[in-house]
């Protein structure tokens, strides 16, 4: 209020008057410049000979080698195919959150619900590594549980996991079956944000419980909905690393390669480093330019985005 | 009753039509609710009856619904690896750590930045929010983590990364909407200043938030193994999760094993121990989220539906 009628000296007074709520910020600003924005100035090597020995500064120019090198490489249709496939995939996915979260707003609150609740939420909690864990353990086509269920009517199962073809799917519903639950938390939080009287005064209309879902949970639904799909949308070739590395194996390599797991291997693995860098930057600056996309087309059918 | 106009008539026909409609939708809702418990709960299920069977009989499809040939030899077989018990051990200190580091960073930052009066504060959120959406990739950041010699050090578990910029969102939200403006006014006049006031009353007020995050953090540092799979080497630091995957996917405990009955011996207890290290692994992690879900509702609700 008042330092809207003041000059820059204003400014410095509200700076002066509040450095407490700056003192607050200092740790998350210096960690983010360090370990955020520094590491930024290193894309830098993606463009260079990096040698370890002469530092990012200094090793000599590239220029684009290393982006060409992995243009003309056979890893780059596979890995930017395997990636999408496995992330529209997952993108197909996306109403089940939303569909569990307008059955439990239907359930009656009672202890069922709690328990529905309770117990959708607690595979979330299982780490990446034991539930790939879980995987192999259960879906091993001789000991596990789905072996001994297609035993139990005397065929031969599948090996879910030694298969290329097949892949994609497991990765995609098992992380279906893991995090369901807890994705549709949000849904049900925004569908708890409705005002009752709607409900009333559809009642009052004759509405049926269908029209209910479908007239008022729905559209009320759908701008939380839209912004998770553009943040999807955005992170379309980011798929994580940590569950598509374990799941890894000889028998499912054609299919199991993707962009992180990728830049890994050539990175970490075999110390490219240059090599490394500029595939990653590839991948990051396609989903930079995915998100604007998508955000700005949102804007324009939907009035929904993310700035 | 011969009163009604035909209008309120016909809508009560429709009401009566809506209620058998509304039963069979009811009907549907949990059926489908149970199905959907079963295919959640019975692999959790089957891993701790697993866990408490004769290897043989689980590999052969006998255990379904109760354990067979109950043994705790599995149990009895963890206790002989000693590097299952240090990682333990490391996991519990970078969990209790990380938690505590990645609750005062962003939970400071998250208030500072939800006050109106804060100078820049739409720069810093965008600085922030930007780290969400680009960032310098796996080897740029790796080699800033070298550079600053924390490879292969406890703190590089628990400090770098510490900032998370959807928590700050989320908490900012909280405490947007659930401190009131006048309380930071009424404190001004009594001579309180930022620190004092943020210490003082916004944390006390701010429990749900707190236990929120915490949860989340938490969870996280249990569950992670991709920073400790790129950033350590010394095996005496290694979480619990990077022992598990050596465990559980790679199987390396069953390495170096000679043949004869002695290797027989050796695979059949590697077999029960995969079972018995899963849910001693994830029972902990799973125990803290009933004592905060009181909170969870609150919180995330309010953080999730405003955003």
């Amino acid at each position: 209020m008042r330092s809207g009628q003041a000059s820059s000296g204003g400014t410095l007074m509200a700076v002066k008057r509040n450095w407490g709520l700056y003192l607050l910020l200092l740790p998350a600003v210096v960690l983010s410049l360090l370990f955020a924005y520094k590491p930024m100035y290193g894309i830098l090597i993606a463009f260079k000979d990096y040698s370890p020995a002469l530092g990012i500064t200094e090793s000599p120019w590239a220029g684009f080698k290393y982006f060409e090198k992995f243009f003309n490489s056979y890893q780059f249709s596979n890995t930017i195919k395997n990636t999408l496939i496995i992330s529209l995939y997952s993108l197909v996915t996306f109403p089940i959150p939303i569909i569990l979260a307008l059955m439990v707003n239907q359930m009656r609150p009672n202890r069922f619900r709690r328990f529905f609740q309770t117990v959708s939420y607690m595979p979330h909690f299982i780490s990446t590594v034991v539930m790939v864990g879980l995987m192999v353990i259960l879906l091993s086509p001789s000991t596990g549980l789905v072996g001994n269920l297609f035993s139990l009517f005397g065929k031969e199962a599948p090996d879910l996991l030694g298969s290329s073809s097949l892949f994609s799917s497991v990765y995609v519903w098992s992380d279906v079956w893991q995090h369901v639950g807890w994705d549709s938390i949000i849904f049900i939080a925004a569908l708890s944000a409705v005002d009752p009287s709607l409900y009333e005064a559809a009642t009052v209309d004759g509405a049926s419980r269908w029209h209910k879902v479908r007239f008022i949970d729905i559209p009320m639904l759908m701008p939380t909905a839209v912004t998770l799909l553009i943040l999807r949308v955005g992170g379309l070739l980011g798929v994580g690393f940590e569950k598509v590395y374990l799941m890894q194996n000889d028998l499912n390599a054609t299919s199991s390669e993707i962009l992180s797991t990728y830049v890994y291997k050539i990175g970490l693995l075999s110390s490219q480093y240059s090599f490394s860098s500029a595939v990653n930057l590839f991948n990051t600056v396609i989903n930079f330019i995915l998100l604007i996309i998508v955000n700005q087309i949102s804007k324009k059918i939907s009035e929904n985005s993310l700035w | 009753m011969g009163v009604l106009t035909p209008a309120v008539k016909e809508s009560k026909g429709k009401i009566k039509n809506n209620r058998s409609s509304d039963t069979v939708m009811e009907v549907v809702l949990y059926v489908i609710a149970v199905l959907f418990l079963i295919i959640l709960i019975y692999p959790l299920y089957f891993i701790v009856i697993a866990s408490f069977s004769d290897p043989s009989a689980v590999a052969g499809g006998q255990v379904w619904l109760f354990p067979k040939g109950f043994t705790l030899d599995g149990y009895k077989e963890l206790l002989r690896h000693s590097n299952i018990w240090i990682g333990y051990r490391n996991t519990i200190l970078y969990t209790i750590v990380g938690t505590l580091i990645g609750l005062v960073v962003n939970i400071s930052a998250a208030y500072a930045l939800s006050r109106k009066d804060l100078k820049g504060r739409k720069f810093l959120s965008l600085f922030f929010i930007f780290t969400m959406f680009f960032n310098g990739g796996l080897i740029p950041t790796f080699l800033t983590v070298r550079d600053f010699h924390m490879y292969d050090t406890f703190l590089v578990m628990v400090l770098p990364f510490s900032v998370g910029v959807y928590n700050i969102i989320v908490a900012r939200t909280f405490f947007q909407t659930s401190i009131p403006g006048d309380l930071w006014e009424a404190a001004q006049i009594d001579g309180c200043g930022n620190l004092r006031f943020f210490t003082g009353v916004v944390l006390p007020l701010s429990k749900a938030i707190i236990a929120v995050l915490g949860l989340w953090i938490a969870v996280g540092h249990w569950n992670s193994y991709f920073n400790a799979l790129i950033y350590l080497k010394n095996p005496n630091l290694h979480p619990l999760q990077l022992i598990l995957r050596n465990i559980l996917i790679t199987n390396q405990m069953q390495s170096g094993i000679g043949s004869g009955e002695a290797a027989q011996l050796a695979l059949r207890l590697a077999n029960m121990m995969r079972y018995s290290v899963i849910i001693v692994a994830t029972v902990p992690i799973m125990c803290v989220y009933p004592f905060i879900q009181k909170y969870f509702n609150q919180g995330v609700m309010i953080g999730a539906v405003k955003e």
